[in-house]
């Protein structure tokens, strides 16, 4: 801990951000009394400290003392405060886990020995004077959102100016703005005073701790510069943030402050903020569906009928987008390709297309370019599904495989290079892989073996047909799960090999795994730990399984594979469409649920993944052979440079 | 995104004499004082589709619709108009310029089309599926027009059954059937190997086929190509394209799996158990489970294509100008229920008063109407629905109701029009009655006669 604290507390500008130096700040003498009454409270937990009810945070938690000022003048000082200090505890845990650790400790002592916190309000405000003075010339330019269009959206405010379809009427409205702010100066006048009085009031209220940023240059010297770093791109923010908060009234608070933040390793859905952000630069419009499990609220749901229309109406308007990656992704959306390998190969294709359609922008480089292309790829695909984790990987190897490749190489060339690499992928890490996987795990089945497996894995099926081919004589037990039903299709193509095979749904494991010898499961991920990450229902049934003393045995390729160590699957997984657990298919008098979203009290949890831990799994039969879980991270260590190709 | 939009602007339509002539072709017959033309470019523009070719028929129609392109579009569109020889049909149209498709997907909309369905949706569906050939379907109106007073007089138009009957797939996403509704007699005949596929077929009449087809071009150049006899795309393409589904005589399925690299004739393992490494997990339509066999193990994949459908929502507003019933229809849902379309501000009495226009005293233009640049009407006169054109001189004491006036149209005292078309350059004398009438062009109407429900045009 004291290794991180020296440099957060004193350089850092990202330690202040994060919530406790606020009361100091406040606790400057002309502060408010619920305040200063709170700065002692900070060295110890007293009673005051006790969180709100969990709801009430999420919507109020103010996130810092940057955001202050503009946000001040609707909310009074002291009611925010309660909730400030209850939120590194209760709501803010997913924020960055090690730094707020960290800065508990940090400002219990800066609290009472240092008036730290003023240099931190003071330094902010250099920033937040420009850029809301900027407002109202930032209206002018065009909105990063709409720039897609500019020509049109003249000529349809002079020639119409009700236009077509909804989301067309919002953009007008924009350049209706922005063209009234362009030739009537005196609105746009209007708005620079009041922004003036916003600021003045900021002023007013943070007077009180200028006098100690006099006093302490040489902090400020050193707050100044990142501040200034961040000018612009808290700028460029409020320009989309002024175009957003038009309609609701101007009271959104500037995030610029969060630009500085230690990037996260993935989106936190139960932060309103990043969400909100996410939202702007979506190219799906998503409506996040409203009632949702409490522990899942940090995984994306949103309303499933919504999103497949609105990606279709902006077919022609998703002009960055090739239409290989347009179209895998909306298979995706809708469901059309679902399972790992399936969704990897797919999307290598599509990037494969597209790569082939790629022509260089004169005065750029093709590595930093077909980059920042990739890099627009994968969030157009991250907004129709979230990525697995063999896409994941998938895509790291081709953005090393693009920064690898030497500059003298010539555009074609290097096209031609990526696309056989893409296809040596292909045919190495997932074909080669399954053949050699099924080569080991043929030898596992014997005569006379009574075979599980659950739901549709490409892998095993693969197994259990190449040991039909070599003539062993087993049966297939098909345990299969609502609402996808995934092994009807295995079903159908082993049954139509002449495989006999038992179906039964997973209510009945528990009986069924009586006469099992060994079970055979696929598995989404492996993760370094042992855990298999897979189809939800795979570890009920190793769990099973491993009660009844069956062995089993995991087919996974290593590209599957992954450093991250994972104990629970609730903090990373996928949730998906409610509405298909509470429908039957087929059956039209099973209505119970039907208005399920009107109430209240009823959540629906439709999970994808679960985390089988590794004690339950007997071996796991990966490409490199047949290894103990307990061999994953070897294999994930030594062999990460050989996936990559480096 | 590699789609080419085809808009067939017709030519002059026969269903539309005596609105339609050799200066007014059905591309430009005003819609609320607009082209219907315009709709569509719009309609398109507002999707980003600014390259658009311009099918029209016949030489002078084509020079008449390109220059009002070329005046209202100039700098917003690039358009391109071809002039096809006339009754060559909407197939025949497209085969006529087949030389400028070029790209992958090509979206074919008629020029008569009214509607604010996103194109992208039909686009988007097409290549989800990977579709040879999309089409929109759109409810139908309830009952044809609104009935109400005379406006529903006019039988003669309006056949009972004259839409489609159609056939779509459980999850409504395929055409498995479609047939015209004024075409059939008696039965329609459905293929027992489609039925047989799918498991279930849905026959629906509420759907009206709007015209709009998304085609994978080189699947329709070769039908163009090799059905010489082919003349529309609605009664002939189409229902070729439907019937053939199960057992496709297309050689582009081959092609185009080769250049996509996963075809399951060449000879590599790997790419055998690429493509179905693909399909098996995904979840496959009845068309791949046909082609697979019964067993899912056919050793010859029977090859088949698939036919789409968007259907669009019931919200969005979607008609087709191909009849005269249906200019008055479409005209009255453009200034009243679909005025989103229109593009003009509403006044606060709900209708469109251009400031130049002149009103006599104690005249009153009610909801829903629309009054040109320039008209001027005498004292106590009465306008209700109804759209009037730039330039009409009106006289006092008339009455107006449930109908369109085009342009430059001069109307005698105390006349009453109901229910009526009348074209440009009209001169009504005083004291006509005119209920549920077309009028021609330059056609002068004498004093005091009355006519109802008949076509006056000059000879």
């Amino acid at each position: 801990m004291d290794t991180r604290r020296a440099p957060r507390a004193v350089i850092d500008p990202k330690v202040r951000q994060v919530g406790f130096f606020a009361p100091p700040g406040q606790a400057q003498p002309s502060s408010s009394p619920p305040v200063s009454d709170l700065s002692p409270s900070s060295n110890s937990l007293s009673p005051v400290m006790i969180p709100p009810p969990r709801p009430v945070p999420f919507p109020a938690v103010p996130l810092s003392p940057l955001r202050r000022p503009s946000a001040g003048e609707s909310i009074p000082v002291g009611s925010y405060n309660p909730s400030e200090f209850a939120s590194p505890t209760a709501s803010f845990s997913e924020e960055a886990p090690s730094p707020r650790r960290a800065h508990r400790g940090i400002s219990r002592k800066f609290a009472s020995s240092l008036p730290s916190g003023g240099f931190d309000f003071a330094a902010s405000k250099p920033n937040n004077f420009p850029a809301s003075s900027l407002k109202t010339v930032s209206v002018v330019n065009t909105p990063p959102g709409v720039s897609a269009f500019p020509d049109k959206k003249g000529s349809k405010a002079a020639f119409a100016e009700k236009d077509g379809g909804p989301s067309l009427e919002v953009q007008c409205e924009q350049s209706a703005s922005s063209k009234s702010l362009k030739e009537k100066t005196s609105k746009a006048e209007r708005r620079a005073l009041q922004e003036a009085q916003r600021a003045a009031k900021a002023t007013a209220k943070a007077e009180g701790s200028k006098a100690p940023v006099v006093a302490s240059g040489e902090v400020t010297a050193t707050n100044a510069k990142p501040v200034k770093a961040s000018k612009a791109p808290s700028q460029k923010n409020d320009i989309s943030s002024v175009v957003a908060s038009e309609k609701k009234g101007g009271d959104r608070p500037p995030e610029k402050d969060r630009k500085k933040d230690v990037p996260q390793p993935r989106m936190q859905f139960d932060d309103k903020i990043r969400v909100e952000k996410a939202k702007k630069r979506a190219v799906v419009k998503q409506t996040e569906a409203k009632h949702r499990v409490e522990l899942f609220r940090h995984l994306p749901q949103y309303e499933h009928g919504t999103r497949i229309p609105d990606l279709e109406s902006k077919f022609f308007q998703l002009d960055p987008v090739h239409p290989a990656v347009y179209k895998v992704g909306s298979r995706y959306l809708a469901g059309d390709i679902s399972g790992g390998n399936a969704r990897c190969i797919a999307m290598l294709q599509a990037f494969q297309e597209s790569i082939k359609d790629y022509s260089t922008p004169p005065e750029k480089t093709l590595a930093r370019d077909l980059t920042a292309k990739m890099n627009c790829y994968v969030s157009f695909l991250i907004e129709c599904r979230p990525l697995s984790i063999s896409m994941g990987n998938a895509i790291k190897f081709l953005k090393t495989r693009i920064a690898k490749l030497p500059l003298t190489m010539s555009e074609s060339e290097a096209k031609a290079t990526l696309r056989s690499d893409i296809d040596r992928f292909i045919n190495e890490k997932i074909i080669l892989a399954d053949m050699l996987i099924v080569r080991h795990a043929v030898t596992k089945i014997r005569d006379g073996d009574v075979l599980l497996t659950y739901g549709s894995s490409s892998a095993v099926e693969m197994i259990l047909l190449h040991a039909h081919e070599l003539g062993k004589l087993f049966r297939v037990v098909i345990v299969d799960s609502r609402p996808k039903l995934e092994g009807q299709l295995l079903l159908r193509r082993l049954l139509g090999k002449g495989l006999s095979c038992t179906y039964t749904h997973i209510n009945a494991v528990s009986f069924i795994m009586h006469e099992v010898t060994r079970v055979f499961l696929g598995a989404s991920s492996i993760l370094s730990n042992g855990t298999v990450y897979s189809r939800v229902g795979t570890a009920c049934i190793a769990m099973v399984a491993h009660e009844f003393h069956v062995p089993v045995l995991v087919c996974c390729e290593a590209y599957k594979f992954h450093e991250r160590v994972q104990l629970d699957s609730i903090c990373s997984n996928e949730l998906g469409n409610p509405d298909t657990i509470s429908k039957v298919p087929g059956r039209k008098e099973i209505n119970y649920l039907d208005d399920w979203a009107s109430n209240e009290n009823l959540q629906l949890l439709n999970l994808i993944y679960d985390a089988t831990p590794s004690d339950y799994v007997s071996m796991i039969i990966t490409d490199y052979g047949m290894v103990p879980p307990t061999s994953v991270p070897v294999i994930v260590r030594e062999y990460r440079r050989e996936h990559l190709w480096i | 995104m590699d789609f080419q939009v085809v808009v067939l602007a017709g030519g002059t339509s026969k269903e539309l004499i005596p609105l339609v002539s050799k200066e007014v072709p059905k591309a430009l017959l005003p819609v609320a004082n607009r082209p219907v033309l315009s709709y569509v470019l719009e309609f398109l523009e507002q999707s980003n589709l600014k390259h658009l070719i311009v099918v029209v028929e016949g030489e002078d129609a084509a020079l008449r619709v390109g220059g009002w392109i070329s005046s209202a579009y100039v700098d917003r569109l690039h358009v391109e108009v071809a002039a096809v020889p006339e009754n060559i049909g909407t197939a025949g149209a497209l085969r006529a310029i087949g030389h400028y498709l070029t790209a992958h997907d090509i979206l074919v909309v008629s020029g008569d089309l009214v509607c604010d369905v996103p194109p992208g949706a039909v686009a988007a569906a097409h290549r989800r599926h990977d579709a040879v050939v999309t089409a929109m379907l759109c409810s139908a109106p309830v009952s044809g027009p609104s009935e109400s007073g005379s406006s529903g007089g006019k039988d003669k138009t309006k056949k009972p059954g004259r839409y489609n009957i159609i056939g779509l797939d459980p999850t409504k996403q395929f055409l498995l059937f479609i047939a015209a509704g004024a075409e059939v007699e008696k039965d329609i005949r459905v293929q027992k190997s489609i039925l047989r596929a799918v498991g279930q077929m849905e026959i629906r009449t509420d759907l009206m086929d709007a015209h709009l087809y998304a085609f994978k071009r080189s699947a329709l150049q070769e039908i163009l190509d090799q059905k010489e006899s082919f003349q529309s795309l609605r009664q002939d393409v189409l229902p070729y394209l439907v019937r053939s589904q199960l057992r496709s005589e297309l050689s582009l399925d081959v092609a185009q799996a080769e250049e996509n690299g996963n075809d399951k004739v060449v000879s590599l393992d790997n790419k055998v158990m690429l493509s179905q490494l693909v399909a098996n997990t995904s979840s496959s339509s009845f068309h791949e489970l046909c082609a697979m066999g019964p067993n899912g193990s056919a050793p010859f994949p029977r090859k088949t294509h698939k036919c789409c459908v968007y259907i669009a929502s019931k919200n969005k507003y979607c008609a087709r100008l191909n009849s005269i019933q249906a200019f008055s229809d479409i005209n009255r849902d453009v200034i009243g229920e679909a005025s989103h379309l229109s593009g003009y501000s509403f006044s606060a009495h709900n209708n469109i008063i251009h400031s130049s226009a002149e009103l006599g005293s104690k005249t009153t233009v009610g909801p829903q109407c629309m009054l040109g640049e320039g008209s001027q009407m005498g004292d106590k006169c009465s306008v209700k629905r109804s759209v009037l054109g730039r330039h009409c001189r009106i006289g006092s004491n008339v009455k107006v109701v449930n109908s369109v006036i085009m342009n430059h149209v001069t109307i005698g005292d105390g006349c009453s029009i109901q229910g009526s078309v009348i074209c440009s350059n009209v001169q009504l004398q005083d004291r006509v009655v005119l209920r549920d009438c077309q009028v021609g062009a330059g056609f002068v109407v004498s004093a005091g006669s009355e006519y109802k429900g008949e076509s006056l045009a000059r000879k």
